[in-house]
């Protein structure tokens, strides 16, 4: 195996073809590309299944029996499973609470939700008016519900000693405790306590970041404990391929919507369902303006002198053909970009505040003849217009190379084979842009199973943290401190600000500050100080020689071992967290 | 790209091999003559109201426009603005800046900013930091390009320093940048594990990796030579709390340090005043609160530095600015032009530059805003010219070809 490791260092940096991989070396390497990470016993049950079996059964994740755990991890989190206009009602944001203050909404039912209202109405009242400036009085104190001892637990005991105190908490009284408790011992009480009251206590702190929290949760317990691992994979590309910034306004309420109608159910369908998906959807209508986007002088001023006229926006236009089909080099001009940013006019979201719907309004909409890439678009089209447009983009030549080279650039190697790119781009076409096709003629290809592919990827923050709870079998009970690690390691879930979406390339995840924040989580996790996950320390006592194959599956480097000092034993550096500091293990 | 950068990397640690002191950390320690030029680049996030940080109190229009939220002339009390030159007043909560301006070592550039019309936060923070206003898909940022390249030279792993959890968008890009939340946390968390991560990263046949684990623990040495260290501000400097006094303080740490910094990044938010910006009386309030402290922290930056403050010039800047007329909750709206500061280096200060465009209803752009006379990479180009001395701008600005220096900094 050193040989090997040996031998496949050298074809990286001659970038020659290269002989296949031994069986061993197949099954990690599949493991390692298509799911987050293998788990204990992984590399068995591949074995036995064999190979190409396996990635037959990932391919066709409705055939695989889904993980039970995975349900129950995913059941508290309500805002992944609401509607965009009720995940607005459930969770208010500050707009909303203001109407609700100024009575134009009602107050909501649920005594928590209204709770966390009131407050925020006080707080916001509080600023209006420098002289109110009385605290906020909870309908019962906290000295009222609990003793002097239990609140002395809740503030300065440990975990065991405040689940005691919220353990002994008559049922009835919870919500009243939960209301009473001041807001700095409501975070730090976050970690000790079940889901359904962990939920509480962040809607009394910030009703809106609730949907934040699900969605990286969410995104979290499906990448650790989905059976269903490519499936999981594809969802990560194709949101990052059709990226929208969480935190851009209306998106924070629309981006649980747009991930699971948008994207998930096409992953490994046809793109052209994908993408129209996509522009269709509120989410990306909004992130790229497209819904402010009005033909030349059909826009009217209403009401508002102030605001001005609006006009064409040619944002989507543009990202459309540069970043979602054609790419870069695709073949179009700036007056291609016009030209579909006027197909596009008038498909817009009705209340786009209030987590409307997709609304086609034909008033603003450009009725006159279009030129896109060639292709004549004849007046009077109507909504018609901008579907044409993405038969055009999915069915062109550029987007099936750009596509297929993004997606081995993803599964396969930074920069892949010409004759890999082509053999997809093919399929591609052949196949009518089905994605469950592209990737089987990438995952059988003989470029995937190469010595120039094995060990090729840096695993980017999410791989990386989400590959050591896999390894190790770390139980997971609050999968958000997990997240915040992922953003230090520089790819925060859901945030990245441009419509280019994350890099797949090895360089933009290593840097001095990422490397350090890598190392930091693997001791932190190897030391059970990561909030909410725990491992198993009694599991990884062996040799510094077993453990590597524990975390890693096969053999460490001879130097990451010989690095380690046998002699030292330390408690705040054990082996298992510097094995998964270390350099073999950031990468797949 | 990453070929060629891995190739010097690589080609560094064969002329020093293992152990040895890397050449610029040489450099730093024995000769003070190489000290770097710094520029420190200041967001303020959520568009600040320019027309309330400096006063265009010359302008009759400015108070019809404003009825209750405008600050008043000079000689109206405490509260009034602070005269720069008869037409312009700085807001009173901005006094720490007097008296850098009177010292000439304070710019200002009014009617300043982006000219793309965008007045989405998101966008315009997003063409601002990119410099390149209109482009969505620039992946790079003008502080990362306006790093001077200097070819063969082992850099400074902290050349390039954002203050924050995360690496600012202003300087992503192909140079080295660090992420710096708190100088006294980056290290490795256990000393053990230091040595022994660092024996891995040094000796792994793994390229990248060896590459960039030498520089994060060259780059944790020099910290931890700073983080051995109490650190006091010199003169009596005093920051205030939050988070820019907390920033500021943390890169005048590493200038002080010579530790090789060239471009820093802090950002500070809240700015974004809808509702309430002006309190009871001019003097009070949200906005006033927040310039308050922008210029606590501003000015003890400045006298922390002292003479250092020589090799050092800091630029402040923002999304756009605000709509000239107040709104019906005694606030402002989303605008266009705004204003910025420079001081420090060779900046020619004590003067207010940029055209001023007016106010009356014809002057204002789209009949609600201030109308933009200089675009920020006139103000930006500049220094990183003349200051940072990159003037290959056409890489730090690819789509700005012409820039017009209004004259900040002499040579």
């Amino acid at each position: 195996m050193r040989k090997l490791l040996a031998v496949s260092a050298v074809f990286l940096c001659l970038g020659a073809s290269s002989p296949k991989l031994s069986k061993d070396e197949q099954i990690i390497h599949a493991l390692n590309r298509l799911t987050f990470g293998p788990r204990p016993g992984d590399i068995e049950a591949v074995r036995r299944m064999g190979v190409k079996k396996w990635i037959d059964f990932q391919l066709h994740p409705e055939r695989i029996a889904e993980n039970p755990a995975l349900a129950q991890k995913l059941a508290p989190l309500e805002s992944l499973r609401l509607s965009q206009a009720d995940t607005e009602r459930t969770y208010p944001n500050p707009q909303m609470i203001r109407a609700i203050a100024a009575g134009r909404q009602p107050m909501p039912e649920d005594p928590v939700t209204r709770a966390a209202v009131e407050r925020v109405i006080q707080r916001f009242k509080i600023k209006k008016d420098a002289a109110d400036n009385r605290p906020l009085e909870p309908a019962v104190a906290l000295n009222q519900l609990l003793t002097r001892e239990q609140i002395r637990g809740l503030r300065t005991g440990t975990v065991e000693q405040k689940r005691a105190v919220i353990a002994a908490i008559p049922e009835s009284q919870m919500d009243d405790v939960a209301i009473a408790l001041p807001p700095g011992l409501r975070l730090q009480l976050l970690t000790a306590v079940e889901p359904a009251l962990r939920r509480k206590l962040m809607l009394l702190t910030a009703p809106q970041q609730l949907v934040a929290f699900d969605l990286s949760e969410g995104k979290l317990y499906r990448a650790i404990l989905s059976n269903r691992q490519l499936e999981e994979h594809m969802v990560d590309f194709w949101y990052n391929h059709f990226s929208v910034f969480l935190d851009k306004g209306a998106d924070r309420y629309l981006v649980p919507t747009y991930e699971r109608e948008a994207i998930r159910p096409h992953v490994l369908g046809k793109f052209r369902n994908l993408l129209g998906a996509t522009a269709k959807s509120p989410a990306m209508l909004f992130f790229l303006d497209n819904w402010e986007s009005v033909g030349p002088g059909t826009a009217q001023r209403r009401g508002n002198a102030k605001r001005p006229v609006r006009g064409l926006n040619e944002n989507y236009a543009r990202e459309l053909m540069e970043l979602h089909t054609l790419g870069v080099d695709g073949g179009y001009t700036q007056k291609d970009v016009t030209e579909v940013a006027r197909c596009f006019t008038g498909w817009t979201i009705r209340l786009p505040r209030q987590g409307g719907d997709f609304f086609y309004n034909d008033r603003v909409h450009d009725k006159g003849e279009k030129t896109v890439l060639g292709v004549k678009i004849a007046a009077g089209g109507g909504q018609d217009d901008a579907e044409k447009v993405l038969d055009i983009l999915a069915r062109h030549p550029s987007t099936a190379r750009f596509i297929s080279k993004k997606l081995a650039q993803r599964f396969v190697a930074d920069d892949p084979p010409q004759r890999l790119i082509d053999k997809m781009a093919k399929t591609f076409r052949d196949k009518n842009g089905d994605i469950r096709e592209v990737m089987k003629a990438m995952l059988t290809s003989d470029e995937f199973f190469s010595q120039t592919a094995y060990r090729a990827k840096v695993k980017t923050p999410f791989e990386m943290i989400v590959s050591a709870v896999r390894a190790t079998g770390a139980q997971v009970d609050f999968a958000f401190p997990l997240a915040r690690q992922i953003a230090n390691l520089g790819e925060p879930l859901y945030r990245k600000l441009e419509p280019t979406g994350y890099s797949d390339a090895n360089s933009e995840w290593v840097n001095s500050a990422a490397l350090l924040a890598r190392m930091n989580f693997a001791l932190a996790l190897a030391q059970n100080k990561v909030p909410g996950s725990k491992l198993d320390a009694s599991l990884f006592n062996g040799s510094p020689e077993e453990v590597a194959r524990q975390v890693l599956f096969t053999d460490a480097q001879p130097e990451t071992l010989a690095a380690i000092d046998k002699q030292v034993k330390s408690a705040k550096a054990p082996l298992v967290g510097l094995l998964l500091g270390s350099p073999d293990f950031q990468r797949r | 790209m990453t070929t060629r950068r891995l190739f010097l990397k690589s080609s560094g640690l064969a002329i020093f091999g293992v152990g040895a002191a890397p050449m610029w950390l040489a450099r730093a320690a024995d000769a003070p003559s190489a000290r770097k030029k710094v520029l420190v680049a200041v967001f303020q996030r959520g568009a600040v109201d320019g027309l309330n940080v400096v006063v265009p109190f010359g302008e009759k229009n400015y108070y019809t426009l404003r009825p209750t939220i405008a600050i008043p002339a000079p000689k109206a009390g405490e509260e009034s603005a602070i005269d720069l030159d008869g037409f312009f007043g700085l807001h009173p909560a901005l006094a720490p800046l007097k008296p850098i301006y009177d010292a000439h070592k304070l710019a200002i550039v009014h009617a300043v900013g982006s000219p793309d019309p965008t007045r989405s936060h998101f966008d315009a923070q997003d063409y601002m930091e990119s410099g390149t206003p209109g482009r969505k898909a620039t992946t790079d940022g003008w502080l990362n390009r306006a790093l001077p390249p200097s070819p063969g030279i082992r850099k400074s792993p902290v050349r390039a320093v954002s203050l924050g959890p995360s690496l600012a968008r202003a300087l992503r890009g192909q140079n080295e940048a660090v992420a710096i939340n708190n100088l006294d946390e980056f290290k490795v968390s256990d000393a053990d594990g230091a040595s022994t991560f660092e024996r891995m990263y040094a000796s792994t046949l793994d390229k990248m990796l060896s590459g960039t684990g030498r520089e994060t623990f060259d780059a944790a040495k020099l910290m931890q030579s700073i983080q051995a260290q109490t650190y006091t501000p010199a003169d009596g400097a005093k920051y205030p709390g939050g988070r820019l006094g907390q920033s500021l303080m943390q890169i005048a740490r590493l200038i002080k340090a010579d530790v090789g910094l060239e471009v820093a990044f802090a950002d500070v938010g809240g700015w974004d005043t809808h509702v309430n910006e002006v309190g009871q009386t001019p003097g009070v309030g949200q906005l006033a609160n927040l310039l308050g402290n922008f210029g606590q922290a501003l000015a003890a930056f400045y006298q922390d530095l002292g003479d250092r403050m020589e090799d050092v010039a800091v630029v402040t800047m923002s999304e756009f600015g605000r709509t000239a007329r107040e709104n019906g909750n005694r606030g402002t709206d989303h605008g266009h032009a705004n204003v910025m500061f420079a001081f420090g280096g060779g900046i020619r200060g004590g003067k207010v530059y940029g055209d001023w465009p007016g106010l009356a209803p014809e002057q204002l752009y789209q009949n609600r805003d201030l109308a933009l006379t200089t675009d920020f990479r006139d103000v930006l180009g500049e220094l990183v010219a003349k200051h940072l001395g990159n003037r290959q701008l056409t890489g730090v600005f690819p789509e700005y070809t012409q820039p017009k220096f209004r004259g900040l900094i002499g040579v």
